[in-house]
This record gives C-alpha cells, sequence and structure tokens, in this order.
C-alpha cells in the first residue's frame, strides 16, 4: 500500500475521523491502564512501608 | 517439577513480575508489526475504501472481550472449587482489562459501523449481547468492590462470572442464530478467510498483540492485588522495603 504523502496517509481516504478515532482512543485506554496499575503499585507500596505505622486491621 | 509451587502468592509474586514484562515488549513488537502490515501493506478495500482499517482492533478486541471473560470465569469457578487463595486474585485482576477491550469493541465498532451501516448504534443481537458482557464485567467489578472480605468478594464474584458464562457462545453465535445487521465471522475454522491475506495477517497478529498485552497488564494487577491482600506478610513488607 502506497499513501503517497503523509496528508493522504491521515486522511484516511475520507474516514480519518472514524479510523484514528478508533487508534486514538484504544492507545489513549491502553496507556491509561498501564498508568494506573503503576500507580497502584507504588500506593501499595508506600502503604506496605508505613506498616508498623498503622492500627491493626487498618487497610 | 511441582507445579503448586506457584499457587502461593509469595512464589508467584516474582514470577508474574517476569512475565508481565516479556509479555509487555512482545506486546509491543507484536503490535508495532500488526499495525505496519495493516496500513502499510494491506490493501484498500473495494467496498469500503479506507474505513474498513478500524477491523485491526475491532476484531481482537472484540476477540479479547470474549476471551478474557471466559477465563476470568475459569479462574473463578477454580478458586470455587479448591479454594485457592491465588485464583480469585487471577479473576479479580482479568476483569478490568477485560471490560476495556469490551468497550473498546463497541466503541471501533460503532466508529465502524456510522461510515458504513450509517448508524452509530443498533440494537441487534451481537451488539447487545456484547453490551451485556460490558456490564457483566461492571457488575463483575462493583459486586467485589461492595464486599469488604477478599474472600467472600471472590466468592459472590465468581458466582456471577459463572452465570454469567451463558453470555459468550450468545455473542459469538447472535450473528447465526438472528438476522443482525453485523456481518458473519469474516474468519472461520470450517471455511477459507473471505478477506485478503494480508488484511488477515495484520488482523493475526494485533489479535496476539491484545493477548500478549492482556497477559502483561492482568499479572501487573494481580501483582498489586497480592501486594494489598498480603499486607500482613513479611514478604509483602520485605518487597516494598527492598524496592524503595
Amino acid at each position: 500500500m502506497n499513501w503517497g504523502s503523509l496528508e493522504n496517509f491521515l486522511a484516511m481516504g475520507g474516514y480519518a475521523f472514524y479510523v484514528w478515532g478508533s487508534y486514538l482512543v484504544t492507545l489513549g485506554l491502553v496507556f491509561a491502564e498501564i498508568v494506573l496499575l503503576m500507580l497502584r503499585k507504588r500506593s501499595a507500596l508506600a502503604r506496605l512501608r508505613l506498616r508498623g505505622t498503622a492500627a491493626p486491621g487498618e487497610r | 517439577m511441582n507445579w503448586f509451587k506457584y499457587s502461593s502468592p509469595q512464589s508467584f509474586f516474582p514470577l508474574a513480575g517476569k512475565l508481565a514484562f516479556w509479555f509487555g515488549a512482545l506486546a509491543a513488537i507484536a503490535c508495532a508489526a500488526g499495525l505496519y502490515i495493516g496500513f502499510f501493506r494491506a490493501p484498500t478495500d473495494a467496498q469500503q475504501g479506507e474505513a474498513y482499517r478500524i477491523i485491526f482492533i475491532h476484531v481482537p478486541a472484540a476477540w479479547m472481550s470474549m476471551f478474557l471473560y471466559l477465563v476470568m470465569a475459569f479462574w473463578a469457578a477454580w478458586g470455587l472449587a479448591f479454594n485457592t487463595r491465588l485464583s480469585g486474585m487471577m479473576a479479580s485482576a482479568i476483569a478490568p482489562t477485560g471490560a476495556l477491550f469490551t468497550f473498546l469493541a463497541l466503541w471501533t465498532g460503532s466508529l465502524w459501523g456510522k461510515p458504513t451501516w450509517g448508524t452509530w448504534w443498533v440494537w441487534d443481537a451481537r451488539l447487545t449481547s456484547e453490551l451485556i458482557l460490558l456490564f457483566l464485567y461492571f457488575g463483575f467489578m462493583a459486586l467485589q468492590a461492595a464486599i469488604d472480605d477478599p474472600r467472600r468478594a471472590d466468592k459472590a464474584g465468581a458466582v456471577l462470572a459463572l452465570v454469567g458464562v451463558v453470555n459468550i457462545p450468545i455473542i459469538y453465535f447472535s450473528v447465526k442464530w438472528w438476522n443482525t445487521l453485523h456481518q458473519g465471522a469474516s474468519v472461520s475454522l470450517t471455511k477459507a478467510p473471505t478477506v485478503a491475506a494480508a488484511m488477515l495477517t495484520a488482523m493475526a497478529v494485533m489479535a496476539f498483540g491484545f493477548w500478549f498485552y492482556s497477559i502483561a497488564a492482568a499479572l501487573m494487577r494481580a501483582r498489586c492485588i497480592m501486594l494489598e491482600r498480603e499486607r500482613a506478610s513479611e514478604w509483602a513488607t520485605d518487597y516494598a522495603r527492598a524496592s524503595a
């Protein structure tokens, strides 16, 4: 497949909104999931390091 | 080899970390290759023009949405039957990624439906049953979040997950059982594929990419759940101190 130019590639034969709307939302949500997982791990570790200072049975 | 060695969170935790890294790397490679084939090797569709290129994420996302539900239900059933700690953690770890792919299948389907069918949404059997799948994932997560004791949350979630399994064959066969706007399967085990070879390759490679990504994401989440639930145990606090 030869698009010829970057403009043609981005235009997606007139379907740019639908094609890029699909791909960008997919990319964004996957990226968001990875960031959220990293933050969740970081907060779990921070909580574990605080252990001993928290009351027994506290989350 | 002792297969039960990795059934305890303590010994599975480091293995899950290594696996998550390598499956994440494989996912990145597969998705890059799949997108290259999909956008630069696959020809323009004779009827749909370039709009069809949504297929390279729509179909793999839809496959993963159903497959992840089955894996989640498998771990839920395993946990109910054998009362193993890790099974419930795996089921909860898969649910959000499954919900993500279900949403993406609906979202990309909607953006594909508008230019090809002329509508964003119809209440036909395929679309409706896929929407129910999204609600099953949300219901599973909400139910688990509503119960404080993790073991009881696992049991309640497992029952919901198992009841919901009935929806998977309904989604899969909906295009055969009912007269739907959604087209039938383009890829089947019993017939020759009805799409060009490069299109099929791109779709297959993207499916592997999404599959590897799901494994990596689920394992990353399982590690978080292990740290949260095993917070009273020594290995978890040791790991937290060592990683500071």
